[in-house]
């Protein structure tokens, strides 16, 4: 009896979450065909970190890698969510709005390049405020003007989760990707709690926390695109597929009136309950799937 | 500061517009409005506070669900109607900004907030990138993911030169808790590094405003005041109708290249490797 037969899959398969940033954007290309741009030896870090006594990183924490996914062009942004919590940075932000415009200069001249962000951040690094404020906003002009041109695949795997700012540049995103370790919000739970109290938001209440941010019920209400398994190869087969999808006519973000009517009809005399949310939305939305 | 929160914002939008209730079928927290600019009609958007929404977490002026989905609509509708006409007799945007923050609400984060500030941040996005002129006039705070949502995709940003004018990623108590530092430490370090600023003239040293304007009282403006920001509204339209349609402009100003260096370097270092990869 061979080994593999009598392991479970779990044991078998290569968890994508233990990978770090730059591994995680390296996986999803097809093999031998990328290469990271202004990589760590480049050495274009913070200027503002050192300034507040704090190490800055020769990446600023993002990861940039350009190469063919299913054959088709492609770039891969990475934020490393071990590197001051994957904020967003003066740096950071550049490079990915950078990388963006770039890829929207190919995709008009005829060479589609699609682009995928691998969000694991708290939102803006509060150390450089209003630049990376300044920056997110860039991100998400960035990504709009890509999306009429080729695919813009947001991938949040876990376990920082994708919060702040950077959850709006999900939210223009062509497609959205999670796994269940994944969460999507604005505010994470322990800002809530900080700024509306414990009444609002408990922050210890893990169930709490999934049932609202996690990724299945991100997808279920139909917020988010795709759910996929923790296991790097999965995860490659689904993003490969985005990349190679048609583009759409009207993506999720441009529909106005049916999220606007779903807003009016909710009751707000009491908090909102997710599992009856996600019966109320999880249908007639007109969602990402291929 | 808080409780003046939404009072310059409605100020303004009422001297513009001379309107000053919502539109019919909006929530009360939004006024949007259609007047005169120069020698043309421009749309105009502000969020105010509303003591009565029926969510608890925006009453004080702060950014939520419906505040998002009225100005993304709104903005949505001026695109279509005006989808036919050339670049330069597309309708103006005006974005009148004061705004707490975003909502921090439980009922927002089961409904998605973040899709709703996505929603209108597109809206205003496409808005500018289709050629309408879309002008932020912050004419009090803009916080954080408010500021997302509600202005920050303009091609041109002016604000008032004034001392109740904030432009910040979080509010002082909130930021100083989590960076782990007193108020005072936090504001004596706001004066050595631009970007942690709360005062609005540092923040025109980060190169990201067309033009500081000069009144006054911002929260009473006279007739004089409200002639003198509306010739400087038709002036940021007309430059924004000149310039490209993206963010851009945004690096390019002397005070970006002196204080973005390092985002323009990483972009130029980009931009030279993009090719041969």
């Amino acid at each position: 009896m061979s080994q593999t037969s009598i392991l479970p899959e779990f044991v078998s398969r290569r968890s994508f979450i233990e990978l770090d940033g730059r591994s995680r954007a390296e996986s999803l290309f097809d093999e031998g065909i990328s290469k990271e741009l202004v990589g760590p030896f480049d050495r274009i870090s913070s200027p503002w970190l050192p300034m507040q006594g704090i190490a800055p990183q020769a990446d600023d924490g993002c990861v940039v890698i350009k190469g063919k996914i299913g054959g088709m062009p492609a770039v891969a942004i990475a934020l490393e969510g071990a590197f001051q919590g994957g904020s967003i940075g003066e740096v950071s932000g550049a490079k990915m709005a950078a990388a963006l415009d770039l890829a929207a200069r190919d995709s008009k001249a005829g060479k589609r390049t699609a682009a995928i962000l691998l969000l694991e951040t708290g939102g803006v690094r509060l150390q450089e405020a209003n630049l990376g404020l300044a920056a997110v906003a860039e991100v998400i002009s960035s990504v709009l003007a890509l999306r009429p041109h080729a695919p813009v695949i947001t991938l949040i795997a876990g376990t920082v989760g994708c919060f702040g700012g950077m959850s709006l540049a999900a939210g223009v995103s062509s497609y959205i990707v999670m796994t269940r370790e994944a969460r999507l919000g604005l505010n994470g739970p322990e800002v809530i709690e900080q700024e509306s109290g414990i009444d609002e938001f408990d922050a210890s209440d893990r169930a709490l926390i999934w049932a609202i941010h996690g990724g299945e019920q991100r997808v279920g209400i139909g917020l988010a695109d795709a759910l996929v398994e923790d296991d790097a190869d999965k995860i490659k087969t689904t993003i490969r597929e985005y990349v190679q999808a048609d583009l759409r006519l009207e993506y999720r973000s441009q529909q106005v009136r049916l999220y606007r009517d779903r807003i009016a009809a909710l009751d707000t005399s009491e908090q909102i309950d997710p599992k009856s949310l996600r019966q109320k939305w999880s249908n007639g939305t007109k969602g990402g799937s291929l | 500061m808080s409780e003046h929160i939404g009072l310059r914002g409605r100020a303004w939008f009422q001297a513009l517009t001379e309107e000053s209730q919502p539109a019919s079928g909006d929530p009360g927290t939004v006024l949007a409005a259609e007047a005169q600019i120069g020698d043309e009609m421009a749309l105009f958007l502000a969020v105010v506070p509303n003591p009565s929404s029926r969510f608890p977490c925006v009453r004080d002026g702060q950014v939520g669900l419906e505040e998002a989905f009225t100005l993304a609509a709104h903005v949505r509708r001026v695109i279509a109607e005006d989808s036919d006409r050339p670049k330069e007799q597309k309708r103006p945007i005006v974005a009148i900004v004061d705004v707490k923050s975003q909502a921090y609400g439980r009922r927002e984060e089961t409904a998605g907030i973040f899709f709703a500030a996505a929603v209108s941040a597109d809206a205003y996005a496409s808005a500018r990138m289709a050629g309408h002129p879309v002008i932020a006039l912050v004419a009090g705070h803009a916080f954080s993911g408010g500021f997302l949502t509600h202005g920050y995709q303009a091609n041109r940003i002016l604000a008032f030169d004034d001392s109740g004018i904030m432009i910040h990623a979080m509010h002082k108590e909130a930021a100083a808790r989590i960076t782990r530092r007193s108020v005072a430490e936090l504001e004596q370090l706001g004066h050595e590094i631009a970007p942690m600023s709360y005062d609005v003239r540092d923040y025109a040293r980060l190169g990201l405003l067309h033009k500081l304007l000069h009144v006054n009282d911002p929260q009473h403006p006279t007739a004089a005041d409200i002639e003198a920001i509306r010739r400087d509204l038709i002036d940021a339209i007309r430059d924004a109708r000149l310039g490209p349609t993206d963010l851009s402009n945004r690096m390019q100003s002397a005070s970006a290249k002196q204080t973005r260096k390092a985002g323009i370097a990483v972009r130029a270092a980009l931009e030279a490797q993009w090719q041969n990869a």
